[in-house]
């Protein structure tokens, strides 16, 4: 298989990496609050790629100077990310208040234990 | 915190200024970057930092929690209220251009307006998160001195 | 070159940032490093030209996201359970590493002025937005007035987080009622030694 437009492409595959170490986090932690900056190293990560999309090799930031000759990058591409990054703080926000309410109700935030006194729970309810 | 003189002198003199540099970017978004969201990021930084160094109490005085629930509606209500004056002046909704006598005048205005509400939610958001947050612990150690309370009550009057 | 270079040398350095902050135990330096990462990652935005995006990262990424992680470490403690590396999740991850890298393939080069994300609308906005609107940074105008219903949208959308935050943890709004001073140092404090009475 051709693998040199993988290295025309290095910026690409690099953000994949960032984004693979961010997955294997949120998937292979069993704390809630890692599994969160998991999840916002996988965000960043995805922004980055929407980014590196819209540059152009020699071109400036969006903001016009008058001069007919700049070569200005996309602008399109960093409106749709603030957008996201926003939302992605709004999202965290939440999930940070439900990991408080979930120590409080089971004492503890690793996933195996919380399941276990979920678990135990539903054995006692069994019971009685 | 408060006691650390360090600390105090520093928050006292930098607080004015990142509240100056929270407007600045509101207001320059045009021009440079910034814009909205930065601005009320930046806002709300000066009145959290106020809080963690001289503490809850005072951060509450500066900025009471139910004007914080009314700026984030009003934040809201403000782009939409943009949205619905152009409406009502003849364009349709969130065209600005009939906001001013010429386009671009209308359009300047709209951006302004909006960005405005933009950076008002966004600055009562992070304050009352933050409030929110810090307050749970008080009302942890009410509970429990709450509950201890109860569970003493009941042993008495088992007793 | 250099330009490369310094794309290159940032990025390796946030994968150094993110993996370390995966294998850390100690949840207070894995939120310190997350405020990292995110403060190298709005220093690579600045590099692409991104110089708004980079703003917001470097304000809500390294700034609001740090103080609300921190705020609730205070509150579920610092902690986390040793774990051994688990292969099937790693095996999962490379796979879809793999394939997504079958799909860079496919992908216009980077850089280039002629891919279609450069041709289909940004050229309007970029030649326009001086005549229709009369504001310098694009960015903004293409955010408040071209796609100004998304950004009504997002600000809905950090409402209703603020809204659901509220009604998940509430009771704030009344005074405090422990009756004394309750700065969050005091209460980190005396939450230890709480702790340690509890443990």
């Amino acid at each position: 298989m051709n693998l040199s437009p993988l290295l025309a492409q290095w910026n690409y595959v690099l953000v994949i990496g960032l984004m693979m170490i961010g997955f294997y986090t949120v998937i292979a932690r069993g704390n809630l609050i890692k599994k969160m900056v998991g999840l916002n190293i996988f965000q960043t990560s995805v922004f980055m790629l929407y980014i590196s999309m819209g540059k152009i090799k020699g071109g400036t930031a969006p903001i016009l100077t008058g001069d007919a000759t700049t070569v200005y990058s996309n602008p399109l591409p960093h409106v749709l990310i603030l957008t996201a990054i926003v939302v992605g703080v709004a999202t965290t926000a939440v999930g940070y208040a439900l990991i408080i309410r979930i120590r409080e109700t089971y004492g503890t935030i690793e996933e195996d234990e919380i399941i276990s006194a979920i678990n135990a729970q539903d054995g006692h309810q069994d019971a009685s | 915190m408060h006691d650390d003189p360090v600390i105090r002198v520093i928050s006292k003199v930098l607080i004015p200024f990142v509240m100056l540099f929270g407007l600045y970017v509101q207001f320059h978004g045009d021009y440079g970057p910034g814009g909205g969201f930065q601005a009320g990021v930046i806002f709300a930084a000066a009145f959290i930092l106020n809080a963690i160094v001289f503490g809850m109490n005072k951060g509450r005085h500066v900025w009471p929690p139910r004007l914080v629930l009314q700026c984030i509606a009003l934040g809201v209500v403000l782009y939409g209220g943009t949205g619905l004056v152009s409406l009502l002046t003849g364009g349709v909704f969130l065209e600005y251009s009939v906001l001013g006598k010429t386009q671009v005048a209308g359009q300047h205005l709209g951006i302004l307006l909006v960005e405005l509400g933009v950076g008002l939610t966004v600055a009562s958001v992070m304050v009352g998160l933050f409030f929110t947050f810090a307050s749970r612990l008080s009302h942890r150690r009410f509970m429990k001195i709450h509950n201890d309370e109860e569970d003493s009550r009941t042993e008495r009057a088992k007793a | 070159m250099s330009e490369f270079f310094l794309n290159a040398i940032l990025m390796i350095f946030l994968a150094f940032i993110a993996i370390m902050a995966i294998r850390q135990n100690r949840l207070f330096g894995v939120v310190m490093l997350s405020g990292a990462y995110s403060l190298v990652a709005a220093t690579w935005f600045v590099v692409a030209d991104a110089v708004d995006v980079a703003f917001t990262e470097a304000a809500v990424g390294a700034g609001v996201s740090t103080v609300l992680a921190l705020g609730t470490l205070s509150l579920v403690g610092v902690e986390e359970k040793k774990r051994p590396i688990e292969p099937f999740a790693l095996v999962i991850a490379l796979g879809t590493g793999l394939l997504l890298l079958l799909a860079v393939l496919d992908m216009p080069s980077y850089g280039i002025a002629t891919t279609p994300i450069q041709l289909h609308v940004a050229p309007h906005y970029l030649l326009e937005s001086e005549r229709e609107i009369g504001v310098p940074n694009v960015v903004t105008s293409v955010l408040a007035s071209y796609r100004g219903f998304d950004t009504f949208g997002e600000t809905i959308v950090v409402f209703t987080a603020a809204i659901g935050v509220f009604l998940i943890i509430g009771g704030w709004t009344r005074a405090e009622r422990s009756g004394q001073e309750t700065s969050p140092a005091n209460e980190n404090r005396s939450n230890h030694t709480q702790e340690k009475s509890d443990a």
